[in-house]
């Protein structure tokens, strides 16, 4: 009886470990592709790399941050890089997001790109500016019941160069079993206060990030981001302006206007800023003394659900039909819209509507 | 009729292999594997791309399981064991497999590499090897019936892929749509698949 329990346990054990051994060092040997040379941006920078892994990891080996909001999964398409020679097939994974002119210009997501032999690749200038920071959580403060705002503090490098509406990625750990994973967040505070960085996080059920961020992330942690990426931003015109927001949406936009009020800018400039009741709305006393010292400005928080009863004085309706009463020919203005796509594939409907013109529509959506 | 198992040269082999693939098809009548047939058949290419991997993981799966069984878990009074052990070694083999096709050729990995973690856990391609205990195949003739019930499956789902792609999903009662039509089509299917039963005997 013994025996043959103990026969049967010997002989599981061996064989999985047999195989598990096999599979071992199968993968050394099979998947082992030696040191591999990747050329940036026409021998701008030359790395050598291990092959084996995604062309994404191996550069953010070496400290070269290609924004990447789904950790590598092939499903967020922000990664994308143009690879010219050995980059092998199209995928399966990321074909759907390479429309016939990525394909036509090389484009790859370059977290499906495995390094398997040398590369050339070219990616945007920008991104040998941005850069990995290691930075501690000063503060972190509820704006509504469902959005928080960090204030980091950075450690090394100390300080960052942004334009205001650009983003950062925010990584968080392991925990609870989730995977490590990063996640694209607008930065919310001043370019002129370079030694922080704020942003705004709106709790995304079962999100991976959001959650970390809400229930595990405490004051004093460390922290690590990535960045800066991204070219929302205010123009240099002089053409007014229209700031359409919903929810963390808010982010760049509080940048922008923050920079604003510091240089002086006093463009003509609108804010709708959609909720659905008084719970929703956060910096509003801010952002009517805003208007004060920017004369042009005006903010306008626009609520859909807000109880008919209540002391709401404001605007009450959806950003698309309140527009038209303050700005009856959208034609001469500049739009920046951030928030949710429906949000924004709503509000860039109304304002064609009403005579703005396609190009000066500047978007960053929140998948 | 014949009777297979007395047959001697190839012929008993081609027969194991259509009857496995046609008479014994094992999603139409005894409805395994279907799990990634529900989520995988919208289309007829990826239908057969998965279909090609189940019949090249079949066949190579219920070869090495019969050595196994036959030269392992005989000999050491384990055939107990044998689920458990099926399990192990086809995972292990699928793995080794990924590694491999992703070496040798892109091309392969991108049509058939990506389906090969789906059906790690496919419940047919373990029915396939412990199907197999139960006849007295000789070597070659497990390959055949690894390589027919595999075939047999990838013709099924091929069908399936097939009928899913011309059915306008818009137009279906809501609750009916995706696993619902699906499991329609394969109890139907399934119906004209007993025309084929009592061809061969196995």
């Amino acid at each position: 009886m013994i025996l043959s329990i103990g026969l049967a346990v010997g002989f599981l054990a061996v064989m999985t470990l047999f195989l598990a051994l096999l599979l071992v060092f199968a993968e050394r040997r099979i998947l082992n592709y030696g040191p591999c040379t990747l050329d940036i941006n026409d021998g701008k920078k030359t790395l050598v790399v291990n092959g084996g892994s995604t062309l994404l990891s191996s550069l953010a080996n070496n400290d070269i941050f290609i924004p990447s909001a789904c950790g590598g999964r092939g499903s967020c398409a922000y990664c994308k890089v143009q690879v010219f020679e050995g980059g092998g097939m199209i995928g399966p994974v990321e074909e759907p997001y390479l429309s016939p002119e990525d394909i036509k210009e090389n484009v790859r997501l370059s977290c499906q790109v495995k390094v398997r032999q040398d590369i050339k690749l070219a990616i945007p200038e920008e991104l040998f500016l941005a850069k990995r920071f290691r930075g501690k959580l000063l503060h972190k403060r509820n704006l509504t019941y469902d959005i928080v705002e960090l204030r980091i503090a950075l450690i090394e490098p100390e300080s960052i160069e942004f334009v205001a509406g650009q983003y950062i990625q925010l990584e968080s750990p392991e925990y609870a079993g989730r995977d490590a994973v990063m996640r694209a967040y607008s930065i919310s505070s001043v370019p002129s206060d370079d030694r922080h960085v704020e942003v705004i996080i709106r709790k995304v059920p079962e999100g991976i990030c959001t959650t970390w961020v809400f229930e595990h992330l405490k004051e004093n942690q460390e922290v690590f981001l990535s960045g800066p990426f991204g070219e929302f931003q205010l123009t240099d015109t002089k053409a007014p302006a229209v700031f359409l927001a919903g929810g963390s949406g808010m982010a760049p936009i509080w940048s922008i206007l923050r920079e604003m009020r510091e240089r002086g800018d006093n463009r003509k400039a609108f804010y709708f800023f959609s909720g659905r009741n008084q719970d929703d709305l956060f910096f509003t006393k801010e952002l009517f003394a805003l208007e004060k010292e920017l004369p042009n400005f005006k903010y306008v928080p626009c609520l859909t659900r807000e109880d008919a009863n209540s002391n709401w004085q404001g605007e009450r309706g959806r950003i698309p039909a309140v527009l038209p009463k303050y700005i009856p020919d959208a034609k001469p203005f500049e739009a920046y819209l951030c928030g949710s796509s429906s949000l924004i594939d709503a509000c860039v409907d109304a304002l064609r509507q009403h005579g703005i013109q396609e190009p000066n529509i500047y978007y960053d959506k929140f998948e | 009729m014949e009777d297979a198992a007395n047959l001697t040269g190839l012929a008993p082999v081609m027969l194991i292999f259509i009857s496995a693939a046609f008479t014994d098809n094992i999603l139409l009548t005894r409805f395994l594997g279907m799990c990634s047939v529900l989520g995988v058949s919208k289309k007829v290419d990826t239908s057969l791309g998965l279909g090609a991997a189940v019949i090249f993981v079949t066949t190579c799966t219920s070869g090495l399981n019969y050595l196994v069984y036959r030269y392992l878990l005989v000999p050491l009074e384990l055939e107990y064991l044998r689920l458990i052990v099926f399990i192990v070694v086809i995972a292990a083999f699928v793995q080794f497999v990924e590694m491999v096709v992703e070496r040798i050729s892109e091309g392969l990995y991108n049509a058939l590499g990506i389906f090969l973690p789906l059906i790690t856990v496919n419940c047919a391609i373990l029915g396939v090897s412990l199907f197999m205990l139960g006849t007295p195949y000789n070597f070659l003739q497990t390959l055949a019936y690894g390589a027919g019930a595999g075939a047999g499956w990838a013709l099924a789902i091929g069908i399936i892929g097939g009928i899913r792609e011309k059915i306008n999903e818009q137009a279906l009662p809501r609750g009916l749509a995706g696993p619902g039509i699906t499991l329609i089509i394969i109890g139907i299917m399934s119906l004209a698949f007993v025309g084929f039963s009592g061809m061969i005997r196995i």
